[in-house]
């Protein structure tokens, strides 16, 4: 594979052209601008050159969009299906649950149960289980395997996030990430809206009723699952919840603007909450 | 050090600073057909501005990896020859594009840096290679991009000490990348980038002759 990205190309084929650039390949450089003139594909180098900026740049373009598009916007697919998959599970689980304990009085609850009554424990595996145990136990497995589908999500948005959103992900761990993302619709959308908003992003309820002046403002949205909320003593949680959300609107900013590693933020916002959590100790 | 044809030092509000002549790219400073480069804004331009020898004349090839949105191989279109730009991430390459609009010397690529047979087939044999990646393995992937340097080329880096381990020792990071460039290159210069860039070694090398 020693060809050059024209090779065979008719010179006015642009779909080709750009096809050529973006998926070609060869083990090492050559000469390309003579061996364009060579083959014919240009009349002079200048010449060729001009075809490779217009190239270059439809197939840049393309890749872009086709990239954009593909990467954050797969993100928020996948962790609205992951959060369905678990509401459903969930909500199944606990129907199995009910009807079990109808059946076993001793019934458990949750998936785990749900789980176990799958996998058949000897109870009520065996084959002189009537109807009632067979339907029971199939509606089980249905739930199991929806929580083993959210599970699979759950990986699947841990492998990805990193790339669509580096920094956002090394601060809020990739789920909390593309949640963040997929409530703000998009990475684009999260970078432009102000960290007052993504603080309460997810809050949407509790926002509503504080604006129409009936409930306190709301301190944080899903950030809450952060370690550094959650893990922060009641009084100080919404001064926690407001340097996190500092920090992660300057993420999801960095990300999408310029795509750099910053690890000083993580740096940055450990300090941060430090100090925070350091009061504790002042009154 | 001599500066390459093209680029120049002129006056910019009472501060003298690099400038190469182009459309203005990232909201930096003109004057006149002059546009201000700025080495707190590129490791090459901290390279030419810390007086390196980069050995660049004005006019050459080039192939830059790691070319983000611009801002450098916006500069380096306005004095060398044909160049090409590669970088991976789609948003930076957004605005690459935009500086790439009105240079027809420059190429961009969206590509990976650690892949060079994905855009072999378009990239010539060049006489600069300029390395920016703030990936892991920086030296491999100056090795790995060896294949489009001229025998009497130079490979001009900018090692971040962060992208290899944020916690280790800066100046132990750059020991081991120097050591790991000297299988392929002969290291001419070495250079912190401080005040301009912190935590970077600047490079200037050329390949070994077999």
């Amino acid at each position: 594979m020693t060809d050059g990205w024209f090779a065979g190309l008719d010179p006015d084929d642009d779909a080709a052209a750009v096809e050529r650039i973006q998926a070609g390949r060869a083990d090492a450089p050559d000469h390309w601008p003579q061996r364009a003139v060579d083959a014919g594909f240009a009349d002079d180098e200048s010449t060729y050159y001009e075809r490779l900026h217009e190239v270059t740049m439809a197939a840049t373009k393309a890749a872009v969009q086709a990239r954009e598009r593909a990467d954050d916007q797969q993100l928020v697919h996948a962790v609205r299906a992951m959060a369905d998959c678990e509401r459903t599970a969930n909500e199944l689980a606990e129907r199995v649950a009910e009807w079990g304990g109808s059946r076993h009085g001793e019934a458990g609850s949750g998936v785990e149960y749900a789980r176990s009554l799958a996998e058949g424990d000897a109870a009520s595996g065996d084959d002189a289980a009537d109807e009632g145990d067979r339907a029971l136990r199939s509606l089980a497995e249905r739930t199991a395997a929806l929580a083993d589908e959210a599970a699979s999500l759950r990986a699947y948005i841990e492998r990805t996030a990193p790339a669509v959103a580096p920094n956002l992900s090394m601060l809020a761990g990739p789920v909390l990430a593309a949640r963040l993302v997929s409530l703000a619709g998009g990475l684009e959308q999260l970078a432009k809206k102000p960290s007052g908003t993504v603080q309460v992003l997810g809050a949407e309820d509790a926002l509503f009723a504080h604006l129409k002046g009936s409930a306190p403002s709301p301190k944080h949205g899903v950030i809450f699952t952060h370690e550094y909320v959650r893990g922060t003593r009641r009084e100080d949680r919404g001064s926690a919840a407001r340097a996190l959300a500092g920090k992660l609107s300057i993420a999801a900013r960095v990300d999408h603007y310029s795509g750099d590693r910053r690890p000083e933020l993580e740096r940055e916002l450990d300090e941060r909450i430090e100090r925070i959590r350091a009061r504790e100790g002042d009154e | 050090m001599t500066l390459p044809d093209g680029v120049e030092r002129h006056d910019f509000g009472g501060e003298t600073s690099l400038a190469t002549r182009g459309e203005p790219v990232y909201g930096e400073r003109t004057e006149g057909e002059w546009r201000r480069w700025d080495p707190h804004r590129s490791k090459l331009g901290a390279m030419l501005e810390g007086g390196m020898e980069t050995g660049l004349d004005g006019g050459e090839t080039v192939l830059y990896l790691g070319a983000a949105a611009g801002t450098t191989v916006s500069h380096v279109a306005d004095f060398c020859g044909p160049t090409y730009a590669v970088e991976f991430a789609p948003r930076p390459m957004r605005d690459l594009l935009d500086a790439a609009e009105s240079r027809h010397n420059l190429f961009p690529l969206l590509k990976d840096a650690r892949k060079p047979e994905r855009y072999a087939h378009v990239v010539e044999p060049v006489d600069v290679l300029v390395q920016d990646v703030a990936t892991r393995g920086q030296a491999r992937v100056a090795a790995l991009n060896g294949r489009f340097l001229d025998d009497d080329g130079r490979l001009l880096a900018a090692i971040k000490a962060r992208s290899e381990d944020v916690t280790a020792d800066p100046d132990d990071v750059f020991d081991a990348v120097r050591e790991g460039l000297s299988a392929d290159y002969e290291l001419l210069e070495t250079m912190r980038l401080e005040p301009y860039h912190e935590d970077h070694l600047g490079v200037v090398a050329r390949p070994r002759s077999e």
